[in-house]
């Protein structure tokens, strides 16, 4: 569904009409356990859209999001499935905050560039693990992904007891010069821990756009996930594009591990499981349909229904679950999109047929 | 185009899961108050020095608690809970309605703060971060709202608004390491840990002290679950533990100790003739221990983090907040302690002189397993 390019419309059709669905159903859900989704969801919304701070928040979130949808999206496309964004996550936040938390003197610019680099390389190579293994041994990415998630959380938790913080839970907090944080955003959102972080999500989904249409590269990606076959025997290397896929999804995914660390947190502290960020990215990627826009809106979304689901108890009186089962809603509806673009179809032959009746 | 569907079905599958594994929580009993205005994180004008003033005045009366739980959500039976009992009991003591207290759950560390901006804007009068795991979100909060009271549970700050609730959870751990090896047939107990820190170091130091204190030949395994939410993984370990020969297992992991009540109940139920203990951590987990052939939660360890909630709540409202200051609760506060839970008398009788020995000073228990 995400190499089918036939109609424009119907494309932006199956992401918003399974939002609707998604919400309707969650609202079903609600009326049946005796909950009001109206409320529910005005207080979701109001929550997060009429209080700047919240509203950053979501941001914030959407950030990071953003960089795990896209980095699940690039190896989507060439046909892999990374569902180990999240353990690249984890190690792009750690290797962020330990270099930081190492040269604390560097003027800020380096620092957070050194910074941000050191956390994608980490996440990239990561990845590529992953990649290389696949590439030249034919192993399962899904099973060595997932693995590497779980060999992520515990170096990561080992490394912050035993080598970065002397046996604490967490590390120190990383220097002014390592900051992510802008002071006119942080006023203009109420001290919200929204960061520069935001512009380089808009930047790198552009240039993630850029590289998949208008690059050599970025269309042998593109021409290995459609068929991998018909690509060797044009000449592509499999081999190079499968690592260099995975390469740049656990780029991207480190990219935002390290944002997420020095921005949201600016420290890494032990982890009791694999962030979320990680799994809601493969959500976010499927919702916008691997289009880097579609993707960054879908991370918007997800940001405000994420925070907005904090409103859901103590204003609502409904259970925070409920925002994720709209998500899920939301995603199954993506999923079953053939269900969508059937009813579409019949709906416009419908109109033709009565158009021609007349 | 077949192989794209798969990898979709595959994909929606997966986040089904995914979504569906992010922890079943409830809501619970949340009161239906609506609060429109919330649209600034206005700063709380209420309270501070002059609630402490007031403290004789019909307004003590309108006192608010809050509590952000760390991500072991408030419904995990065991150190969240307690906090949240502890907070209805002190409404009810005091008189007060349903909303005059509240929590707010965490799923992840990036939502303490958050949490934390929402119950400022309900402005309550002290906010309680229950866990060690909150002190960083808890101090950049109190110091963007200096006017705010704070709570923080197992840690300390440094923070003039904050008070720090601590406590001595070896002292009970050592309580329980002594009724274990008083109470093993075996020869072999067993500990779980959730993550490897210094609060949960102060629980395996007490239970190993307690243990060797009765019987230095008595075999302790020790194992982290690196979760305090997992309870398959413990689960797991509990599996272990029993396979390689261990009658009685201390949990110190949260709701990571769901998943060893869940084994011990499978095997008892599958050889009723075995006799396995668990014994509870935080709260009395007597009632998490029944089966049909009796009830296997040999005592659990109590950790008064609902009492100390009350009393410094209390404390605020008739001498004024105990801001910057650090209470330790022991043996001696009572704010630990161990229940009698299914102990036979003989073994009551050691651990109360054990008690009484902490209590006396005559037996030091280690803080940390490096000071065994």
């Amino acid at each position: 569904m995400l190499t089918k390019n036939n109609d424009k419309l119907t494309n932006l059709m199956v992401p918003i009409l399974s939002i609707i669905l998604g919400f309707i159903f969650g609202a079903i859900l609600m009326l049946a356990f005796g909950y009001n989704p109206l409320l529910a969801y005005q207080v979701m919304f109001d929550g997060v859209l009429r209080n700047p701070f919240f509203f950053g928040e979501a941001l914030r979130q959407a950030t990071v999001l953003t960089f795990t949808g896209l980095g699940f999206a690039i190896a989507f496309k060439a046909g892999f499935f990374n569902i180990g964004v999240a353990g690249q996550v984890l190690v792009g936040w750690i290797s962020a905050v330990w270099f930081a938390l190492a040269f604390p003197d560097l003027p800020r610019i380096v620092l957070v560039t050194l910074s941000l680099g050191v956390g994608m390389l980490v996440g990239a190579v990561w990845s590529a693990i992953a990649g290389y293994l696949r590439a030249y041994f034919g192993t399962n990415e899904v099973i060595v992904t997932i693995m590497l998630n779980y060999t992520a959380l515990f170096v990561t938790n080992y490394l912050i007891r035993a080598v970065i913080s002397d046996g604490g839970n967490t590390t120190d907090r990383v220097g002014p010069n390592a900051s992510l944080s802008v002071g006119w955003l942080t006023s203009l959102t109420n001290g919200s821990r929204l960061n520069a972080g935001l512009f380089i999500a808009l930047v790198v989904v552009a240039l993630y756009y850029v590289f998949m249409t208008q690059t050599t590269a970025g269309f042998e990606l593109r021409a290995v996930g459609l068929n991998s076959f018909a690509s060797t025997y044009a000449g592509m290397s499999a081999p190079k594009n499968i690592i260099l896929s995975m390469f740049i999804s656990g780029a991207l995914a480190g990219l935002g591990g390290a944002i997420h660390g020095l921005g949201t947190f600016g420290n890494i502290f032990t982890q009791s499981g694999l962030p979320y960020v990680g799994f809601n990215g493969i959500a976010v990627a499927l919702l916008g349909l691997g289009n880097p826009i579609g993707i960054f809106f879908s991370a918007v979304l997800f940001g405000i229904l994420d925070v907005g689901s904090g409103f859901l108890p103590n204003r609502a009186g409904v259970p925070d679950e409920m925002a994720e089962i709209v998500i899920a809603a939301i995603i199954f509806f993506v999923g079953a999109n053939y269900l969508i673009r059937f009813l579409l179809d019949k709906m416009k032959t419908k109109k033709t047929v009565t158009e021609g009746g007349e | 185009m077949s192989m794209t569907k798969l990898r979709t079905l595959l994909a929606i599958g997966t986040s089904a899961f995914v979504l569906a594994a992010c922890q079943g929580q409830d809501a619970g009993d949340t009161t239906d108050t609506i609060v429109d205005d919330a649209d600034e994180t206005e700063d709380v004008e209420d309270n501070g020095d002059e609630t402490a003033e007031n403290g004789e005045d019909t307004e003590a009366v309108d006192f608010r608690l809050a509590m952000i739980t760390d991500e072991g959500g408030v419904d995990d039976r065991s150190f969240n809970q307690s906090a949240w009992e502890g907070m209805q009991e002190w409404a009810e003591n005091r008189g007060l309605s349903d909303d005059h207290i509240d929590y707010y759950q965490s799923n992840d560390a990036q939502d303490f703060i958050p949490n934390l901006n929402q119950a400022i804007a309900e402005e309550y009068d002290i906010i309680y971060g229950i866990g060690f795991a909150l002190l960083d979100a808890i101090n950049d909060v109190a110091e963007q709202n200096p006017e705010q009271q704070f709570g923080i549970v197992d840690e300390i700050s440094e923070m003039d608004n904050v008070v720090s609730l601590t406590f001595r959870d070896h002292e009970a751990a050592f309580l329980a390491g002594v009724a274990a090896a008083e109470t093993t047939e075996t020869g072999r107990v067993g500990f779980i840990g959730g993550i490897e820190g210094t609060v949960i170091d102060r629980f395996e130091a007490g239970f190993r002290a307690g243990v060797a204190h009765v019987d230095e030949d008595i075999t302790v395994d020790i194992d982290y679950a690196g979760s305090f939410t997992d309870a398959s993984i413990g689960q797991q370990i509990a599996a272990v533990m029993f396979s390689n020969g261990a009658d009685v297992i201390y949990h110190a992991a949260g709701a990571v100790g769901n998943g060893v009540f869940t084994e011990t109940r499978n095997r008892l139920e599958s050889n009723p003739d075995d006799e396995l203990w668990v014994i509870g951590v935080d709260r009395d987990q007597e009632e998490e221990g029944n089966w049909d052939g009796g009830n296997f939660t040999l005592t659990s360890t109590i950790k008064g983090v609902g009492a100390s909630i009350e009393s410094s709540a209390n404390l605020t409202i008739d001498e004024g907040f105990p801001g910057g200051e650090n209470i330790a609760y022991g043996l001696e506060e009572e704010g630990v302690d161990l229940t009698r839970g299914n102990l036979s008398d003989e073994v009551w009788d050691v651990v109360e002189e054990a008690r009484q020995g902490i209590l006396d000073g005559d037996i030091s228990v280690p803080e940390a397993p490096g000071d065994l």
